[in-house]
């Protein structure tokens, strides 16, 4: 039976779904490396990205529009994060626990509006998979990259954005000083407060989308915390990724890798217990962290409040 | 150069700062009141007084950090608002801050283009700065490489780094809190010749300082501040240290203490071969050979990092020995463990003060008796004993004249010589047979460090003794019976207090023999 993991269909499927489960992981990581990188350990990705499941779910749902789904999703996740934003920034909360909050505040009110607005579980037509002209056709690789799903091409490419954004403009600068040394920046002028509002919101966002490219474009449905800890993996990742882009977009995919290798696993009803096979993920992320934590130094100023000195 | 306004940076030069009667109160201390101040283009004003006199508050109002609650700032005549280091610095108002304001992790150019609008907004103009950077580093004779990372430099270095960013940003007017306290004596030098070729080209530089040494050195005119008033200004050259010292402190301040001669005793403590390794795992200590007598103070001097603090570790027991003795009082202690060293009568009063000679979230009472907590009266069976605790921290906060508002304030909210004093007050009750002291005065102010030294000549007198290490010569050649000159974790040399000049021990401190 393992023999059949080796087979070259079910290799282009394990890759290709692979690629596909990626999405939320990046959509979800990329945003929480701006928050950060600027100082502010979001523990609540979780939260927004069932938020933004189920608005997109529910938008596309009635309006019938995907992109307006899309678009919802992202304006419940950036609510989520200028109210984490207020709550850390403003008032000096306690990162992680503040985090916690909130990742079971967007738990608990995604399922409440799932059961009184909708109640019953029904399914989407999300967005369908895109041929690239040309490239699709290309052997097994055409396959595995080129026949995705919009929201997929989109997590991809925001991986050089997102490495561009940090290293090369003026604002991934101030981002990068407000995450070291706050006070420093504070000093020439920077708003510690304005960069952090911003990174934390724009992490929302993309949480949001992180949760909308579940609920809308890989499974099509809506249902309680359907992202089963997901974001905190997310969390974990930026870690793995030593805060960098890249080091997110590797991480992403081992995960995702190993993740659709146990489905296959379990669909090709090869003899190891489900349970283990579900487990995998989870294991690896204990792994890698406990590997790389001590190799990388995070943001000195990782959630560490900013306040003027007295 | 004097008669044109711009200054070698290309900026506009600011010909009078005034600050006029400027009040700030925090909630219960009233930080400045009513101080005027000024600064003209050319000159050097140094504004000294003792911690928590106002300096670095009056200073972070010039720069809009503080909001004055009272006042004005005149800026050639005319009123300016300063509300954030934005407004500050587009006024030509620089800060170079007692903690280097610069990001470890980004390079120098990134570090200097910090919050500046770029050329290519949204990019980056990292390669237009780096140039810039140059120029500037040029004009001034500050050497530094824009591409390198701020942790790669030397905190001489870095702190060329904060000055550069000042220029860059059109700094005419240099605020400069406490910039010696950082560097090495060379590095001083160096520091001042920069200041004074400054104030050649029409720049107007406040040097905020403790030090009055350092103050006589620089400045051309001199504010005293304390308790949050301005004593006066005067112009540096009619002013003596002494002078200043009585203005800052506002009684007569004893630089040299009479030391009276006190009989040798026993030895008390002895190093025999003792060798260890540093942090980096590279020998810290070699072969070192010292023995201090009841009644002495051994100073041992040298450059930091030469091994001091190696040395006071290993015979305190928070070092691994890897060869030698530690005998105290006859005995061999080199295998017992720091408690059993301190229940000997050991004490130690640490380098690091907040980081290792108390804990920064107890209280006052608690970190008094944080040495004699395991023993009675303080506990019984494990329980503490709040009362006698309460009694005995009552006693030494009025012996040892500790500032604070009680005796549960958190000690890491007292000022730093209180802290010191809390340290002191720990290790001297508690009737020691020998005390380490490692930079026992470092960083106080000069009313502190004078009760510090006081103590422990005290200490000397009632037949302790003392092994002071201090990397203050002046504090050495105040205090010691006999010098020992450590480098490279090895003794150099031990004079007597007599034979013992400056220049003779800055031999030994570079690591060169006598009759070499």
């Amino acid at each position: 039976m393992i023999s059949d993991l080796l087979s070259m269909t079910v290799l282009v499927g394990i890759l290709a779904s692979g690629i596909r489960l990626a999405t939320p992981y990046l959509y979800a990581a990329i945003g929480e490396t701006f928050g950060q990188r600027s100082g502010v350990l979001n523990l609540g990705v979780d939260g927004q990205m069932l938020m933004g499941a189920f608005t997109a779910f529910y938008v596309a749902i009635k309006t019938g529009n995907l992109w307006l789904g899309i678009l919802s999703a992202m304006v419940a996740g950036a609510l989520m994060g200028l109210a984490m934003a207020f709550v850390t920034v403003n008032l000096h909360a306690e990162q992680g626990i503040s985090g916690i909050g909130f990742y079971l505040f967007g738990l608990g009110l995604s399922d409440l509006l799932f059961q009184k607005l909708l109640g019953t579980v029904e399914t989407v037509k999300g967005f369908p998979k895109i041929q690239i002209p040309f490239l699709s056709d290309i052997p097994v690789v055409g396959e595995i990259f080129f026949r995705q799903n919009v929201l997929v091409y989109i997590a991809f490419a925001l991986v050089p954005v997102a490495w561009f954004i940090l290293n090369k403009t003026t604002l991934g600068l101030k981002i990068r000083a407000v995450g070291e040394n706050p006070e420093a920046a504070d000093s020439l002028g920077v708003s510690v407060a304005r960069i952090r509002y911003f990174t934390i919101i724009l992490g929302g966002t993309l949480s949001g989308v992180a949760g909308a490219s579940m609920s809308i474009a890989l499974v099509n449905v809506f249902q309680q915390n359907m992202t089963s800890g997901l974001g905190f993996i997310a969390v974990a990742l930026v870690y793995f990724g030593a805060w960098r882009p890249w080091g997110v977009l590797a991480g992403a995919l081992l995960f995702s890798l190993v993740n659709s290798l146990q489905l296959w696993i379990q669909v090709l009803g090869i003899p190891i217990p489900s349970d283990i096979a579900v487990m995998m993920p989870y294991i690896l992320t204990i792994l890698v962290l406990v590997a790389t934590v001590s190799r990388v130094r995070a943001p000195s100023a990782l959630t560490k409040p900013f306040e003027r000195g007295d | 150069m004097a008669d044109s306004n711009i200054l070698p940076s290309g900026h506009t030069r600011i010909d009078d700062l005034e600050m006029r009667e400027i009040t700030k109160i925090f909630p219960g201390v009233l930080a400045n009141e009513s101080v005027d101040f000024s600064v003209h283009a050319g000159e050097v004003h140094a504004l000294l007084g003792e911690n928590g006199a106002g300096k670095t508050t009056l200073m972070k109002i010039l720069y809009g950090l503080y909001h004055a609650d009272e006042g004005q700032i005149l800026l050639n005549d005319k009123p300016v608002e300063i509300l954030s280091p934005t407004d500050a610095i587009s006024q030509g108002i620089g800060m170079i801050h007692q903690h280097f304001m610069l990001v470890e992790s980004l390079t120098v150019a990134e570090n200097v283009a910090l919050g500046l609008r770029s050329s290519r907004e949204p990019l980056t103009d990292l390669d237009k700065v780096s140039e810039r950077i140059l120029e500037l580093a040029k004009i001034y004779g500050l050497i530094i490489d824009p591409s390198a990372y701020i942790w790669q430099l030397s905190v001489g270095q870095q702190q060329r780094v904060e000055i550069i960013k000042a220029l860059y940003r059109g700094a005419a007017l240099l605020i400069l809190d406490e910039p010696t306290a950082v560097l090495t004596p060379l590095e001083v030098d160096e520091f001042f010749s920069i200041i004074r070729d400054m104030a050649k080209d029409g720049h107007g530089l406040i040097f905020i300082s403790h030090k009055l040494h350092e103050v006589i050195d620089i400045s051309d005119k001199v504010s005293v501040l304390r308790d949050g008033r301005k004593v006066g200004t005067y112009q540096t050259k009619d002013a003596t240290k002494a002078d200043l010292a009585r203005w800052m402190v506002g009684r007569d301040v004893d630089f040299r203490p009479e030391i009276e001669k006190v009989e040798l005793g026993e030895v008390r403590l002895e190093v025999i071969d003792a060798s260890c390794r540093s942090n980096r795992g590279t020998p810290g200590l070699e072969n070192v050979n010292l023995e201090v007598h009841s009644g002495e103070i051994l100073g041992i001097a040298g450059v930091s990092g030469n091994g001091q603090r190696e040395l006071a570790e290993v015979i305190t027991g928070l070092r691994d020995i890897t060869g030698g003795r530690i005998e105290l009082d006859g005995a061999d202690i080199t295998k017992l463990p720091p408690i059993d060293r301190t229940d000997r009568a050991l004490s130690y009063i640490p380098e690091e003060r907040m980081k290792d000679g108390m804990i920064k979230n107890f209280t006052v009472a608690e970190n008094l008796i944080l040495r004699e907590h395991h023993k009675k009266p303080f506990s019984n069976g494990g329980i503490l004993n709040l009362k006698a605790i309460a009694s005995h921290s009552a006693d030494l906060i009025t012996n040892f004249q500790i500032k604070t508002p009680s005796q549960e304030t958190p000690a890491k909210s007292l000022s730093g010589g209180n802290i010191q004093k809390v340290v002191v007050a720990r290790e001297l009750s508690r009737e020691p047979r020998v005390i380490i002291a490692a930079q026992p005065t470092r960083g106080l102010d000069v009313g502190a460090m004078e009760y510090v030294r006081e103590r422990l000549l005290e200490e000397r007198k009632s037949g302790t003794a003392i092994l002071l290490i201090s990397e203050d010569l002046d504090e050495i050649f105040a205090l010691a019976d006999r010098i020992a000159v450590i480098f490279e974790g090895q003794i150099m040399g031990i004079v007597g207090r007599e034979e013992a000049t400056p220049e003779k021990l800055g031999l030994l401190m570079a690591g060169v023999k006598e009759g070499v």
